[in-house]
């Protein structure tokens, strides 16, 4: 049988817009940029500094203290989920296919309610510091906790991985810096960050960032639609122009329904099975500061996806055929109209044309920003994995003081750090466009269904979420390996031994399906004993009572 | 929580009520939400051409673009709705259960 129609065929991918790969040449030092970013990192550093004073116990370390207000919160979540890689790759998308950059983004956006009506609540309800907190409340810690760390970590590292490549290339390009240079300068602020600041510095890293940005982007957006007096028709009109009217439509980026639904799939469950975005509910106080997180996240990510369409848009107008931003060199060997840096560099080049060398500094610095913060909330929450659920709760079975799990953490978190750096480094040139992809497919396929499950199914139990979660996990990899993203793309074969690049709605299906069925036919007295512990479990996940609290400062 | 507890609270009338309104009006935003985004996908994947529909004859503009900024609205709405809601009517209902439940956790 022939595959049915790949996605993007020969293109890098949906998930690929949130990794900027393949090789781009070094830029000229940009001054303006350089000196905003120190700025930016002066007044980081200050706030670690600050953060570092009011972080004593682990409590501080993992939550901010829990105190942090649903406000606040969901600016920090929009800041996880606006990464350099997704304000640059969702711009270039719509650069590029146009409204196809809009499907993309719509996809990413529409798992915010669901978070909010099925998990938000519960989890602040539930949990202490992890998601795997709340998988295993009733289960046994040991086994639940390893797959929910080894869930989290291997979702962080993949994410990790395309955070840092982008990042590397990116500076390289922004900046005029050295490869290694930009991914160790990353690596090392990240760890200052994390290890001193904890997740206080890290959120108020976050907030500063999505601040600048959605400022920025708002600019930006603002600038384009004065050029055309505010009238989106005339712009798109001139863009269709420049291009041609296929950009108003939907292309290739869906093209058949198990891809349109397996895609959707992993994007809403993918999103609710994050560890970093996941972790982000226990900074707040209760489970009213928690909706009220979502609310303003899904308003701020909604909004900057408008922008970030305006802007590719823009860009189209603005910079496609604008002989200030053309590659000349690459136009010689194949023609049409190369910029500069590939199409990532799209809303790069439009800060320029709307605002000059200095404000190209500013959104430059800004996307530098944006890759820290990321790459810092990422990191704090591999960390916790390692010291909250693998050390405390798995090797000392719980008989540890905040103190030492703590520092666990921070070991946890140099030694994260370096890994991302070699990590960064060794793939420098490698095809990394399938790793976000296969990061939300696991959190998809091993996070969310026994975080679910374990919040809304009676039945459960600890053989049922064990092997249910394994068995998505593994599908989830297997099939990515063997799909057209890695078997075709990566590896080189011809054809994919599995013809579709998402593989979400298989390795779910096959989680769920495992699950149930490993855990309706456990009749162990322990299985026994979890079914009777839900009640108690679900009573505290509806009402909070016996919830984790804030500790006053 | 002990057992006398959860046993007491299972039955009480203002936690029932909690459970079941809250539970049906979470799935059904969710239902909502889930149509949305899958009709619109769902509409891609079978007729592109639906939305490459020009607004009106002679515009650039398609049925696309107010369909898909329509989406991303929608979902801020819909979090809007729930929030609303639910800080109001269900954190008083959580209040008055967790006011019986004082001193007994």
């Amino acid at each position: 049988m022939k595959p049915i129609i790949f996605l993007l065929l020969g293109s890098a991918g949906i998930f690929a817009a949130e990794a900027i790969s393949g090789a781009v040449d070094k830029q000229p030092l940009n001054m303006s940029a350089i000196i905003m970013f120190i700025i930016f990192v002066g007044a980081t550093l200050g706030i670690t500094y600050w953060a570092a004073k009011r972080t004593k116990t682990a409590k501080d370390f993992y939550t901010a203290g829990g105190g942090i207000t649903g406000f606040q919160n969901g600016m920090a979540i929009a800041g996880d989920y606006m990464s350099a890689a997704s304000f640059l790759g969702i711009s270039a998308l719509v650069y590029g296919k146009g409204y196809d950059g809009l499907i993309y983004s719509i996809g990413f956006l529409v798992g915010w309610p669901i978070i909010l009506f099925m998990v938000a609540e519960q989890l602040r309800n539930l949990g202490k510091y992890t998601f795997a907190d709340v998988a295993s409340y009733r289960l046994r810690q040991m086994p639940i906790r390893t797959l929910a760390a080894f869930g989290s970590i291997l979702t962080v590292v993949l994410y990790l991985i395309a955070q840092m490549v982008g990042a590397g290339k990116l500076i390289q390009l922004l900046f005029g810096l050295d490869y290694e240079i930009a991914v160790i300068l990353v690596g090392v602020l990240m760890i200052l960050y994390v290890t001193f600041g904890g997740m206080l510095a890290t959120t108020w890293v976050q907030i500063i960032k999505a601040f600048l940005l959605l400022s920025g982007a708002t600019f930006m957006a603002i600038a384009v639609m004065a050029h055309y007096n505010f009238n989106f028709e005339s712009l798109f009109a001139t863009a269709v122009q420049m291009k041609d009217v296929s950009i108003m439509a939907p292309g290739k980026l869906v093209s058949d329904p198990i891809s349109a639904i397996s895609l959707g799939i992993a994007l809403m469950f993918g999103t609710a099975g994050l560890p970093h975005i996941l972790m982000r509910f226990f900074t707040v106080s209760d489970a009213k500061e928690a909706r009220k997180s979502v609310f303003y996240a899904t308003g701020f990510i909604g909004y900057f996806y408008i922008l970030t369409f305006i802007i590719g848009f823009g860009a189209i107008v603005m910079v496609f055929q604008n002989p200030q931003y053309l590659d000349l060199a690459k136009q010689a060997v194949d023609g049409g109209y190369p910029i500069l840096g590939g199409d990532n560099m799209a809303a790069i080049h439009l800060s320029h044309a709307v605002g000059g060398d200095f404000f190209l500094g500013f959104i430059s610095a800004v996307a530098f920003a944006t890759i820290l913060a990321v790459v810092s909330g990422l990191t704090l929450a591999g960390a916790s994995a390692i010291s909250h659920d693998l050390y405390a709760s798995v090797i000392k079975k719980g008989k540890t003081d905040g103190l030492m799990e703590m520092k666990v953490s921070k070991i946890a978190t140099v030694i994260l750090g370096i890994v991302a750096i070699f990590l960064g480094i060794t793939f420098e040139d490698q095809n990394i466009a399938f790793m976000v992809g296969l990061a939300f497919a696991i959190a998809a396929s091993a996070n969310f269904p026994i975080l679910f499950l374990s919040m809304y199914w009676s039945k459960l139990t600890t053989r049922g979420a064990l092997f249910g979660g394994s068995l998505g996990l593994l599908t989830a990899a297997v099939l990515v390996i063997l799909g057209p993203t890695v078997w075709v793309d990566v590896l080189g074969h011809a054809d994919a031994i599995f013809p579709y690049k998402y593989p979400a709605l298989f390795s779910v299906s096959a989680a769920f399906i495992g699950i149930w069925f490993f855990s309706i036919t456990d009749s162990s007295d322990s299985a026994a004993k979890e079914r009777e512990a839900f009640e108690a479990q679900y009573i505290r996940a509806q009402t909070g009572i016996g919830a984790e609290g804030a500790v006053e400062h | 929580m002990k057992q006398e507890m959860v046993d007491r609270l299972k039955n009480d009338p203002d936690f029932l009520q909690l459970v079941r309104v809250r539970s049906k009006f979470a799935w059904t935003l969710t239902i909502v939400m889930l149509v949305i985004y899958f009709g619109f996908v769902l509409t891609i994947a079978f007729d592109p051409s639906i939305l490459g529909t020009p607004l009106s004859t002679g515009s650039v503009t398609t049925v696309g673009i107010p369909v898909g900024v329509a989406v991303i609205v929608s979902a801020f709405l819909l979090t809007g709705i729930y929030v609303r809601r639910a800080n109001g009517e269900f954190d008083e209902l959580t209040r008055r259960i967790k006011d019986k439940a004082k001193g007994e956790v």
